[in-house]
């Protein structure tokens, strides 16, 4: 899918994922204020702040979940302000939740094919895959790379919160992705399984972008190039990691107050 | 593919997984067999009026809740309109074809109404479905109900095309081939097979994208969306395949009774479609038939019964009630729920004897 043509005009484009002035209230309360948020293509970002930060909210905005209320978001170049979430989806970009949307009636398997449905032809197909059918063979990769193989013919209900994780990233990497959303992927998870989500996001392909919100410093730090710092629905600071970490007002804001 | 597999693959390299295939679950099951041959041979064994008036009845009735049944189970949509379509069907038929109202019947030959009933059928029902998955829950159940209840109204009153609350009578039924194909045993197939098509079809499409996205869409829509799916386009053409199948119960209908009027159209009628599909499961396809083959069985004998007992015979549907409330107290999958969880419970039994012995 992602030809090198693709991918040197999105160069040519500059930016990946380009927001300008977003703002977002619900009622009176500004959720989001004035973001203007710029990712190279490739490029690896956490979004780092307090509880109410707007980080979920400014994810909600780039997936279109729910429309800005003033402000402007470019995917690649292209103007997605008012596109429905689904359009989105299908020119690349990715998300996962904070609190895992997956569906609980079906197996593992057919969650990980719906996932490489969506974002090719054939979701209305009235027939049935086949024993030689690509995306099943892609499910089945996908199914593979987040260790998951062992439980792809149980249903999703009846698979353990790690196991979910797993699988809301599994989702979130079905076909082509250009660039992804991560929303608190480590949430819940045990040492061990932090380990291999850290294996996951640093043998992403270097081609695909992602932004990653994630209380864990010790996760978000050693898998981003950038950080972006939020607080009260605007951006705080920007910068590298560990100009952020060692950021005196940073500490003050989050680091030092907010450690658990 | 990917290039975010082909990355990983090389990290660990997935050997070719070889898939269960996604046969049909009925071969390996020796009673649902035992089931096809019993219904296949049944002309063999039953009265005509066991033959239409039970089982015909229950087949038509089954392919009306099964269109409710794949709109609930799979979708998440309750849609109260399903009989409605399947009447709207009916009244097409006997207005584009023959009938004894020869001022409102069109004359068409069977083999062109029948299309055209069904093609404005289907159509009827996905408009209404286009309006019905702009709400969600009970708001879906109103617009449905409201659709249903205003189409009673207006078949009642509206005598240019639907004759108004005296129907229209006489509906001319297939000949050719020298078979009266309204006669009995040959009725009794035509119908047998149309339900057979459509359970089958069901089934079948469960599992193929457009019904697996519509699984999707029923335990999470907003998750849909953010994997590509336009959900609400997802929700209409479920409407539309459902409103076929129940436009298709709607021509059998009419052939059976050979009239259709306001009666069969009425509210309570739709409202019998989902306690048909309630009580007997909607989570499988096979739930409607057996739910429409305990709501024939319970009004064409509840009389008898209530009359031995001493009650007013027109009471069947105290009983049906009744069952209804049993069922949806105890089981929330209806009848396939309650034989399902005995099942597991003799299988548990079974293993904890097993086990058992293997501790002395």
């Amino acid at each position: 899918m992602d030809s090198v043509a693709q991918r040197l005009s999105a160069v040519g484009a500059g930016a990946a994922l380009e927001l300008r002035g977003v703002t977002r209230l619900f009622g009176a309360l500004a959720a989001l204020t004035d973001v203007t948020i710029t990712v190279r293509p490739g490029e690896r970002r956490a979004v780092l702040g307090s509880n109410g930060a707007g980080k979920t909210t400014l994810f909600n905005c780039i997936t279109g979940d729910f429309a800005p209320s003033s402000g402007t978001i470019r995917f690649f170049g292209e103007d997605v302000t008012h596109f429905p979430p689904y359009e989105r989806i299908r020119r690349g970009l990715r998300r996962t939740y904070q609190i895992s949307a997956l569906f609980p009636g079906l197996t593992v398997q057919d969650n990980v094919y719906l996932a490489c449905r969506g974002v090719s032809r054939g979701r209305f197909s009235f027939l049935r895959p086949g024993q030689n059918d690509a995306l099943m063979h892609a499910a089945d990769n996908l199914v593979q790379a987040v260790h998951l193989s062992a439980v792809k013919d149980q249903r999703v209900a009846e698979l353990a919160h790690g196991q979910q994780r797993q699988l809301e990233i599994a989702l979130a990497l079905a076909g082509a992705p250009r660039f992804v959303l991560f929303d608190e992927p480590a949430a819940g998870l045990s040492p061990t399984e932090r380990a291999e989500l850290i294996e996951i996001l640093t043998s992403l392909p270097a081609h695909i972008g992602y932004i990653i919100i994630e209380h864990d410093m010790d996760v978000a730090l050693r898998v981003v190039e950038s950080v972006t710092m939020m607080h009260n629905g605007r951006v705080f600071k920007e910068g590298l990691p560990q100009e952020i970490e060692s950021d005196p007002e940073v500490q003050e804001l989050y680091l030092g107050g907010g450690h658990e | 593919m990917s290039l975010a597999h082909d990355a990983r693959v090389a990290v660990r390299p997935a050997a070719v997984t070889q898939r269960p295939a996604r046969t049909w679950p009925e071969i390996n099951n020796p009673a649902a067999w035992i089931v096809a041959v019993i219904l296949v041979v049944m002309p063999l064994i039953a009265s005509g009026f066991f033959l239409i008036e039970i089982f015909a009845t229950t087949l038509i009735l089954g392919i009306m809740a099964l269109s409710l049944m794949f709109l609930a189970g799979y979708g998440g949509m309750v849609s109260l309109m399903q009989l409605t379509i399947a009447g709207f069907s009916a009244y097409m038929v006997a207005v584009f074809g023959i009938s004894g109202n020869a001022n409102i019947s069109l004359g068409w030959p069977w083999w062109l109404a029948v299309p055209m009933a069904l093609a404005l059928a289907t159509a009827f029902g996905t408009l209404g479905g286009a309006l019905a998955v702009r709400t969600e829950g009970i708001y879906t159940i109103m617009i449905t109900l409201a659709i249903g209840a205003a189409f009673y109204y207006f078949t009642n009153q509206n005598w240019a095309i639907f004759n108004g609350h005296t129907g229209i009578n006489t509906v001319a039924t297939p000949h050719f081939w020298g078979v009266n194909w309204r006669a009995d045993i040959p009725f009794y197939y035509v119908v047998l097979a149309v339900a057979a098509l459509c359970y089958f079809a069901v089934e079948y499409i469960s599992r193929a994208p457009f019904g697996l996205a519509l699984q999707g869409v029923r335990d999470n829509p907003r998750r849909m969306a953010a994997l590509g799916f336009n959900v609400n386009a997802h929700r209409v053409a479920a409407y539309a395949f459902a409103s076929f199948i129940a436009a298709l119960a709607g021509v059998l209908q009419v052939w059976n009774y050979r009239q259709i009027s306001p009666g069969s159209v009425s509210v309570g009628a739709c409202i019998d479609v989902l306690i048909i599909a309630v009580v007997g499961g909607i989570t499988r396809p096979i739930g409607p038939f057996i739910g429409a083959l305990i709501f024939v069985l319970l009004r064409t004998f509840a009389l008898d019964f209530l009359v031995r007992l001493g009650l007013d015979g027109n009471r069947f549907r105290l009983l049906i009630g009744l069952g209804f409330l049993a069922i949806v107290f105890w089981s929330s999958d209806g009848v396939i729920g309650l034989w399902q969880r005995w099942r597991q419970s003799q299988r548990s039994r079974d293993d904890r004897q097993g086990g058992g012995r293997g501790h002395g």
